[in-house]
């Protein structure tokens, strides 16, 4: 169909339950904002997934380029001193 | 080949029926869409709606098979009756039509379910308080969304337009059933009257008409019914298909 086409991309984020942040969970066709909305409800929520949904428009995303993988992220893995594993935790932190 | 099932006259007990049979039978049209919805998202959606009347059907089945006494379950009674003991209106059996005729459709019996699941959540009867407690939340997101459609093709494209316009025209005198006065909604006192519900879906169908750029068509004298089991002539296919497994497997699960 060329409606089906013409309609834009989606990027949809969810809210779980116990979760605190909207993960991203998939992408959609809609005509626009608030039908894409529904759609996500339908598409991404119905085995009870979530409480709360963004939908972005896809071409609002900005993305790193896939060439520049080595230069942007394999610098890091020899840099473990980043990590905050040499402290001590009192045991009353448990969710550091 | 399982035998057909009779069923009780009560009052109480065909009041819950035919709204099951509503239920039952528009979720068996609206499913006919799996596969064939016009983008895969809507397919999913129309699934899902079908698959809310389902169980909305399920517990309005068991129930009323409880009020019948006779020793039936939601399956036998869902699958094992005569056609003229199927009391649902006429509405919701009429052929699937295009996507206008069925988002059209949908939207007026979803705002209908809806406007009657507010009034049967204070029932005296405290199982159906709790089956519409569950179902006007289903049922509002039904509205929603076939509504949205609704104003979306109406006003969308010459097309469409002409679509829903001509959808109008079929299913307007339809309506009219769901809001017809009978001895059985007079003498049971367990819900609504259908006819309690006109006014309320007249103004909010009424409106949602305007937003999509319908004329609201004058009212039409026709009188189906199907709630007395008198049925259309796309009623007996509907049910050949949706009965044979249970008929050719009795008890059947999967």
């Amino acid at each position: 169909m060329s409606t089906q086409q013409e309609w834009p991309l989606w990027e949809v984020f969810v809210r779980s339950k116990a979760g605190l942040d909207h993960k991203h969970c998939g992408s959609l066709h809609a005509a626009d904002a608030k039908m894409a909305v529904q759609m996500a409800r339908d598409v991404y929520t119905r085995r009870q997934e979530g409480v709360s949904i963004w939908v972005v428009p896809s071409s609002a995303i900005t993305a790193s380029d896939p060439s520049d993988k080595g230069a942007y992220f394999d610098p890091m893995e020899d840099k473990v001193y980043r990590h905050p594993t040499f402290y001590e935790l009192p045991d009353s932190l448990n969710h550091m | 080949m399982s035998a057909s099932i009779q069923i009780g006259s009560a009052a109480p007990f065909r009041y819950v029926l035919r709204l099951a049979d509503t239920c039952l039978i528009s979720a068996q049209r609206l499913s006919e869409w799996c596969g064939h919805a016009p983008i895969l998202e809507e397919d999913i959606a129309m699934s899902n709606i079908a698959l809310d009347l389902v169980g909305q059907a399920r517990a309005l089945l068991s129930h009323a098979a409880a009020l019948d006494g006779r020793g039936h379950d939601e399956d036998q009674l869902a699958f094992l009756r005569e056609e003229r003991d199927y009391l649902n209106p006429v509405l919701v059996e009429l052929p699937r039509g295009d996507f206008a005729f069925t988002q059209l459709r949908q939207a007026g019996l979803a705002l209908w379910l809806l406007l009657f699941w507010e009034k049967l959540e204070a029932s005296s009867d405290a199982e159906l308080a709790a089956i519409a407690a569950k179902a006007v939340k289903e049922a509002r997101y039904h509205f929603e969304h076939a509504g949205d459609w609704v104003v979306r093709l109406g006003d969308g494209s010459e097309e469409s337009a002409e679509r829903m316009k001509a959808a109008l025209t079929t299913l307007w005198p339809y309506f009219n059933e769901l809001f017809d006065a009978d001895d059985i909604d007079s003498t049971q006192t367990l819900g609504p009257a259908w006819s309690a519900l006109r006014d309320d879906w007249q103004q909010r169908f009424s409106r949602l008409l305007q937003d999509a750029c319908l004329p609201v068509p004058a009212a039409s004298k026709y009188q189906s019914r199907g709630r007395q089991g008198v049925h259309s002539e796309h009623m007996g296919p509907l049910l050949a298909q949706m009965q044979v497994l249970q008929r050719a497997y009795p008890g059947g699960k999967w």
